[in-house]
């Protein structure tokens, strides 16, 4: 086994060397898989590497082989064409020797595989959902009281996008809030999605799960250097498909104890919030901030929206109508259509201040002010 | 038999008719060479058709940052090329290829179904018309990709998806009647004397692809059905909410979906086939073995289908099982690989240019293989799925692949069709822009995969700039050097030179025994196949 890693290491270290003299000046990273900081990631990256090059010595061999032929027996170079057309040792030989190496292939890719699904004997877990187009994760506990969820969506401004103006070095692969991990536990993630197919992958810790709606895949990764790692949705879930990355940060565990303590009080505090009255100009400051980060990327920033499939708000029958009736369509989503039910993505206070903000901005003009309260009548109402 | 049809010879003048004229000829014709031609054209036309949107999607590609078009419009293309790069441009054109050759290469007067074959023509132009119709309607036309996973394709479809499904039903319609005849005219209207294991391997590759049609095409229009009553009839065939499975309709669409990529790359073994033996001037290595090969890898085909799903989130079980399996692919698909390569050796080779896109196809076929290989390996996959490294391994298989097979193929047989020979300096020419602009764009696409580069996203980060700019610069390379091939073919049906009936030296088949240009009727008396023309 010792022998085998090493040899093994040896290759990759041939590899990072001949990816160096070929590029000349791009670095090795660009060119091949990442080696990754996980366990796991290190024995995919190793199989990846051993396939590589049986892949590279049999091409070799075969299209060696076949050059030489080339090279020697042309026409041009007064060849004159053999007679045979069949060779039966040869033929049971190169029928053989592959089924042989794909046998010894199959050893260690079976033994990483097993080692991947041993999601048994979990530190903490995670959900991961995906949503049309960002990432919730929800800090799963035993006893239901100290679990809270929050979204991660894009932080890249849309002017970067539209090369207004320069593009940041992690330019696609930032969000407004990590998910964030304790090193050196077992953590497991629970894949589900919300819509439509997503994706989620994480490079650096060699996992990624299709998140499928009405399934819950599993997922793990025991990270052991902190660090911020980055990903991508890598399922087509519609328009901002390239839109929602993945980022998680591992932190020592003292830290994340303390924002993990923070997240519960900003939890508790969101609570109490639900029974407070709100101005007009606080309402229309979290509603814009709400709106940007949860209706933006349908109904647009002018309200106009994408018609046929994403309509408009201003001066739309929802926002411009009965207010209960706008309040519902928001909290259980319009079935058939690509609007969700935002009942669980946002808490009262959200509801009532990005409804009351849609209804105040653009051409709409609403007589009326809309409470957290009021939402939670129009939700009890329904 | 062959009496009766002698005396009736005589005082028939059948075969001096010529083509009726004008657009009549075309709309009603029931003419193998007829109808191969207007196969060959319409795939070449929606090849240009898809290549333009392939082109879209590399101009947006050329920079990070939205430069050119929106997202929305973005997944319309990827979803279009796609679609069209596969059922309007690869499979017409092995149709196409069939109904001139097949009859040809048997010995028969023409396909069994004469009136079939027109009416599986004729419903292409429609379907496609249909389907390219839908990017001008309100909310644009499918976005989902070319595999139109559900939910995506159904609940969060636009409301064009319907004409999407209509013309994916023509498609399978047409797939499935053009299959029908080529088995019955292989089966039953082989020359005397041409038993199975003596045909030509276009014609074997031929027969096992049509059952391969046969028995996937009703599964995807299953499939196109059932998203069909979900989005109209409130069914929840894939819909979670009501007791359905979005991982259903994944495994219905690669039952179909993964003989359906072998039904794009057999024809292209057998054309290889043909190729290779003729510019070696050496009977083709191996041929049973070649048969074997081709059958196993049909059969294969069948039972790999969710390796395209390792990360959807099967049992341990299941994903051993479809990794097994698709190694085993490996062995057929080297068999083939070593026979070309042993027919070569020791041969007297020329290189014109069908002989360069065939070895081109030897060379660059297998390095997708390989990629393949990479791709079966289930935890490795994990970190391949989705990326650009599988958009370089499936391009690798289909554009140097059946593509140079195809333009292989024109080459090749282009003097039998028109009687006249195609400017071999510009076919070369031609086959160079398309070697090196093929590699320069797929090629680092393995590359940007690997620092992982997700497939189907319109931007993209920073560290994938320079090879995208370099993959974007060789799409417009190919893209250019094919409206140059179409160039070169008008040239050589104006003004080729005049071809001999054998035209290649080395040619060995019942093709080349017939004067060129081609006669509008051929073989309509049976031929004597010897053992000369045989396993050329």
């Amino acid at each position: 086994m010792n022998k085998h890693c090493t040899g093994i290491r040896r290759l990759r270290n041939a590899a990072g060397v001949m990816s160096m003299l070929a590029s000349g000046f791009v670095v090795a990273d660009e060119l091949n898989m990442r080696v990754g900081v996980t366990d796991i990631s290190r024995q995919v990256y190793d199989l990846h590497m051993l396939i590589l090059w049986v892949c590279v010595v049999i091409g070799a061999i075969v299209f060696g082989a076949m050059f030489w032929s080339i090279i020697h027996h042309r026409r041009s170079a007064g060849y004159q064409a053999a007679h045979f057309h069949e060779n039966t040792k040869l033929e049971i030989a190169w029928t053989i020797v592959p089924t042989l190496i794909l046998i010894a292939m199959c050893v260690p890719a079976t033994k990483v595989l097993v080692a991947m699904y041993d999601t048994g004997g979990e530190d903490m877990s995670i959900e991961v959902r995906g949503y049309q187009w960002k990432w919730q994760y929800k800090y799963l506990d035993e006893d239901f009281d100290k679990t809270f969820s929050y979204f991660s969506t894009l932080a890249t401004p849309i002017e970067e996008r539209h090369n207004l103006s320069a593009k940041g070095e992690h330019y696609l692969l930032e969000v407004d809030e990590p998910l964030r991990i304790p090193i050196n536990k077992k953590v497991r993630f629970l894949v589900t999605s919300q819509d439509v197919i997503h994706a989620w992958w994480v490079p650096d810790f060699g996992i990624k799960r299709d998140a499928v709606p009405g399934m819950l895949n599993e997922l793990w990764a025991i990270v052991p250097t902190p660090g911020i790692y980055r990903g991508q949705c890598t399922e087509l879930c519609g328009k901002d498909h390239g839109f929602m990355p993945v980022v998680v940060e591992a932190m020592p565990q003292e830290d994340f104890d303390a924002w993990y303590a923070g997240k519960l009080a900003a939890e508790q505090e969101r609570q109490k919030l639900e029974s407070m009255v709100f101005t007009h100009e606080e309402l229309m400051t979290q509603g814009e901030v709400v709106y940007t980060k949860f209706c933006v990327s349908c109904h647009q920033p002018n309200g106009q929206g994408v018609p046929p499939v994403f309509p408009a708000l201003a001066g739309s029958p929802v926002a411009t109508g009965p207010r209960d009736d706008h309040i519902r369509k928001v909290l259980n989503g319009v079935p058939g259509t690509s609007m969700q039910s935002f009942a669980n993505q946002l808490s009262k206070v959200e509801l009532a201040a990005v409804v009351h903000f849609e209804r105040h901005s653009w051409s709409n003009k609403a007589e009326d002010v809309t409470q957290p309260v009021d939402v939670a009548n129009a939700a009890a109402s329904k | 038999m062959s009496e009766v049809i002698e005396s009736h010879a005589g005082h028939d003048d059948h075969e001096h008719h010529g083509p009726a004229k004008g657009l009549a000829r075309w709309l009603f014709t029931t003419n193998h060479k007829d109808i191969g031609t207007l196969y060959l054209w319409f795939s070449f036309t929606m090849f240009l058709i898809g290549g333009m949107m392939a082109l879209v999607i590399r101009t947006e590609l050329f920079e990070p940052g939205l430069q050119f078009v929106v997202p929305e419009f973005f997944n319309q293309m990827t979803t279009n090329h796609g679609l069209i790069m596969v059922f309007g441009a690869v499979m017409p054109a092995f149709v196409g290829l069939a109904n001139w050759l097949v009859p040809m290469m048997v010995g028969a007067p023409d396909m069994a179904l004469p009136r079939l074959n027109n009416l599986s023509f004729w419903i292409l132009p429609f379907a496609f018309g249909i389907m390219l119709s839908t990017l001008f309607m309100e909310g644009g036309g499918p976005n989902f990709g070319w595999t139109f996973y559900a939910p995506l394709s159904t609940t969060y479809a636009p409301p064009s998806v319907t004409y999407f499904i209509f013309a994916v039903h023509m498609m399978g319609a047409s797939s499935i009647m053009g299959s029908i005849n080529i088995i019955a005219t292989i089966l039953n209207m082989r020359a005397p004397g041409m038993t199975l294991m003596k045909m030509p391997l276009f014609v074997w590759t031929w027969l096992i692809t049509a059952y391969l049609l046969l028995a996937v095409m009703p599964v995807l229009a299953g499939a196109v059905t059932m998203m069909l009553f979900d989005i109209h009839f409130g069914t929840s065939f894939f819909n979670a909410a009501g007791g359905g499975d979005p991982v259903m309709f994944q495994h219905i669409f690669w039952f179909f979906g993964h003989p359906e990529v072998y039904i794009m790359i057999l024809p292209a073994f057998g054309i290889v086939s043909q190729i290779i033996p003729t510019f070696a001037r050496k009977s083709l290595f191996g041929y049973d073995s070649m048969v074997y090969a081709v059958a196993s890898i049909a059969f294969l085909s069948f039972i790999v289908w969710a390796h395209h799903m390792f990360t959807v989130g099967m049992p341990l079980a299941g994903q051993l099982f479809f990794m097994y399996a698709t190694m085993l692919i490996a062995i057929p698909t080297g068999v083939k690989v070593f026979n070309w390569v042993s027919t070569m050796w020791r041969g007297s080779m020329s290189f014109e240019t069908p002989m360069l896109f065939a070895i081109a196809f030897v060379v660059l076929f297998t390095i997708g293989g390989f990629s393949g290989l990479m791709l079966a390996i289930t935890p490795a996959d994990y970190q391949y799925h989705d990326t650009y490294f599988v958009v370089a391994h499936f391009h690798y298989v289909l554009v140097p692949g059946a593509i140079f097979s195809i333009i292989a193929a024109t080459y090749y047989w282009i003097p039998k069709w028109c009687g006249r020979m195609y400017d071999e300096r510009l076919g070369k020419l031609h086959f160079w822009l398309s070697f090196i602009g093929v590699n320069v764009t797929f090629f680092p696409q393995h590359f940007s995969g690997l620092a992982g580069m997700p497939r189907r996203i319109p931007d993209y980060a920073l560290q994938f700039a320079d090879f995208n700019m370099l993959s974007s610069i060789g799409a417009f390379i190919f893209g250019f050097s094919q409206v140059f091939f179409l160039y070169i073919v008008i040239k050589t049906i104006r003004s080729g030179k005049p071809a001999t009936d054998r035209v290649w030296e080395g040619a060995h088949g019942l093709e080349w025994t017939i004067p060129s240009p081609a006669p509008y009727h051929t073989f309509t008396h049976p031929p004597k196949f010897t053992d000369a023309e045989a396993h050329s």
